[in-house]
């Protein structure tokens, strides 16, 4: 998992030294102070490394094959930043600039090694209109890369930013979301890989005070995708809701990691993770992390995730943690289920005139329904809602 | 004019273990405007007639036949037992999360009616049968049967009846665990139907309250799994005093 130390807001309420947990030890820019992993340790264990290409130890690096194109809006600004000399200290100053310190030694040699970065910059006070929509199309499978973007919403800003992720490549990727005090903001990762996509994604998000901030993962696409996402809180007030949809076909391995950072009073958190997985040893994984530090009084947490198992010989895992450090707080909790397509649905269904695969498509899309009503940018919900329906006619439903 | 014809039905229950004979013989004939009330004891095979009657996939017809108006009703799949006219209200209605009412009866009414009703009409139509059964406007944009408490979930089953026009309704159990109002409403619902569609009700219950709301045109008492006495709304008085003792205790197994 990523990050657990605190920008230097949050030391100023934090009453207590940090303490380190378990899941989540200190960190570092430095990639010597972090080992290669063997595959043992907590937050790697369910990744099979074997897939990995060598991302998680010291593949090297390779000039970027992604090509990348976005929509331009007025009070955003979107440029890549260190491609001359020039730019180097700008291109250093935005490494870890959302806090993200790495805690593994992919995310450091990233931040240590990335030539460029992607610099997404809303303006203060800004209200983007329609969705800004940022596409990396991979074009080689056999190109193995680091990326970085960073999506910096101003204070008081409103905006809708999608990262759309298609073809082949190879990539280990820090994406930094820093949203400004008072800001409004919606940031979509769609990860619609071709079938030999190799993706390591890692998200961290500051949570401005009063600031509100939706992060979606939708991950249909690739044949290893991994996205962790870990969220802090710059100041009291804030609000993180994390999302996610994923549809596992035969021999994917997809993983969804979150880990909220509860360190600032008066904050909430709410987590809403669905999959569903159909085909022989279509994999998924489910973690969720959140801590809620001592100074965190009046924090409100859920937490949830569902997996729909839609035929037999796959797998769900799905791991809930919570870790309270404080009693006085509004709310925590979390909820975890993974099921068969229930046979007693569809006989409901059934029973009332509707054909069988009628029925099923009236289930699944029920199912995922929540998460794409919460979600709420409609160019995102409208291509989401096609890839499930194409999902779906795979097994016939 | 439609009939049913149940003719010396065995069911098996499968289980995990060798599947159990539960229906042993049953012989019974609904024709429209007509309402048979079957009475039993638990245990006694009631649900499983109704569900075999849907075509549950956990039941398992081992002989005997049912029709519907001439038509091989076991030869035919769930839901073209309830395109060709039968429905069954459900002792206990399934939760379905995210899909809505308004969406799920639109469906349905859809796929029994062979077309997509016309929407101005349709709302109108949905309107007044959720008032009819004193729902609340907002139950439409719920998901199908999610949180609603037992009465709700009930009147659910009616508001279906009522927009799916069967041919022959079986209700199972439909009065268990409703208050005095929400019997009443039900009960309303069920009349009202009857009323609209002639249709023909097989009213499963164990309890004779609710025949104080619906009028049965014959009383079946049902033991081990086979009809053992039939009779006029008198039986089910009869049951009311003295209980299912007279049939259970004499009942071979």
């Amino acid at each position: 998992m990523t990050v657990t130390e605190a920008p230097n807001v949050a030391g100023a309420v934090e009453t207590n030294a940090r303490v380190a947990t378990v899941l989540h030890p200190k960190g570092s820019y430095e990639v010597a102070d972090h080992p290669v992993p063997t595959g043992k340790e907590e937050v790697w264990r369910f990744t099979p490394f074997r897939r990995l290409r060598g991302l998680q130890a010291d593949a090297e690096f390779q000039p970027s094959a992604i090509e990348c194109e976005w929509t331009s809006h007025e009070g955003v600004s979107i440029r890549s930043v260190g491609g001359t000399s020039e730019e180097a200290d700008e291109l250093r100053s935005l490494r870890g600039a959302s806090g993200f310190l790495p805690n593994d030694r992919v995310t450091a040699r990233i931040l240590d090694e990335v030539p460029s970065s992607l610099l997404v910059d809303v303006a203060e006070n800004a209200e983007v209109d329609g969705t800004v929509v940022v596409t990396l199309s991979g074009t080689d499978a056999d190109v193995t890369e680091a990326g970085h973007i960073v999506l910096r919403f101003g204070a008081n800003s409103r905006a809708d930013v999608v990262l759309n992720h298609q073809g082949s490549t190879t990539i280990a990727q820090v994406v930094e979301v820093i949203a400004g005090d008072g800001s409004a903001v919606s940031v979509t990762t769609v990860q619609d890989w071709a079938d030999d996509t190799v993706h390591l994604g890692f998200h961290h998000v500051s949570v401005g005070r009063d600031a509100k901030v939706k992060h979606t993962a939708l991950t249909f696409g690739g044949d290893l995708v991994r996205i962790s996402t870990s969220v802090d809180y710059a100041g009291p007030g804030g609000d993180a809701e994390l999302l996610g949809l994923y549809y596992a076909d035969a021999g994917q391995h997809l993983e969804h990691r979150i880990f909220v950072d509860h360190d600032a009073p008066h904050c909430k958190s709410n987590a809403l993770f669905k999959g569903a997985l159909q085909g022989k040893s279509a994999r998924t994984v489910w973690i969720g992390d959140v801590l809620i530090r001592e100074s965190a009084e009046g924090t409100q947490t859920y937490e949830m995730n569902r997996n729909l198992l839609l035929t037999p010989g796959s797998r769900a895992d799905s791991v809930p943690n919570l870790e309270i450090e404080t009693g006085e707080i509004v709310g925590a909790g979390h909820a975890s289920a993974t099921g068969r397509f229930d046979d007693e649905q569809l006989f409901y269904l059934m029973s009332r005139g509707i054909p069988s695969d009628v029925a099923r498509r009236l289930v699944v899309r029920g199912f995922f329904g929540e998460v794409l009503l919460r979600l709420g940018v409609p160019s995102v919900v409208e291509r989401a809602s096609e890839t499930i329906e194409r999902e779906l006619a795979i097994t016939g439903y | 004019m439609a009939t049913l014809e149940i003719r010396d039905l065995h069911v098996s229950v499968l289980t995990d273990e060798a599947p159990k004979e539960i229906l042993r013989g049953v012989d019974l004939t609904v024709s429209s405007g007509e309402t048979h009330a079957i009475m039993g004891p638990n245990g006694s095979g009631k649900s499983t007639l109704a569900y075999s009657l849907a075509g549950h996939p956990k039941y398992q017809v081992t002989s005997g036949t049912v029709s519907l108006d001439g038509e091989d009703v076991l030869a035919m799949t769930v839901d073209q037992r309830a395109r060709a006219g039968l429905f069954l209200a459900m002792q206990y209605p399934v939760e379905i999360p995210g899909v809505s009412m308004t969406n799920f009866l639109r469906t349905a009414a859809t796929a029994v009616r062979g077309e997509a009703p016309p929407i101005r009409k349709w709302v109108k139509e949905v309107k007044e049968a959720m008032a009819g059964l004193e729902i609340e406007p907002e139950f439409a944009e719920r998901s199908v049967n999610e949180g609603f408490s037992g009465g709700e979930k009930k009147r659910h089953e009616i508001l279906q009846l009522e927009l799916l026009k069967p041919k022959i309704a079986v209700l199972d159990e439909t009065d268990s665990g409703l208050d005095i109002d929400a019997l009443r409403v039900v009960s309303e619902g069920v009349n009202t139907y009857q009323a609209n569609n002639n249709g023909g009700v097989l009213l499963i219950t164990h309890y004779t309250r609710i025949l104080r709301y619906i009028k049965p045109d014959a009383v079946h008492v049902f033991s081990a799994g086979r009809v053992v006495e039939s009779g006029g709304a008198e039986l089910a008085d009869e049951l009311e005093t003295n209980g299912y003792v007279r049939f259970t205790s004499g009942a071979t197994v």
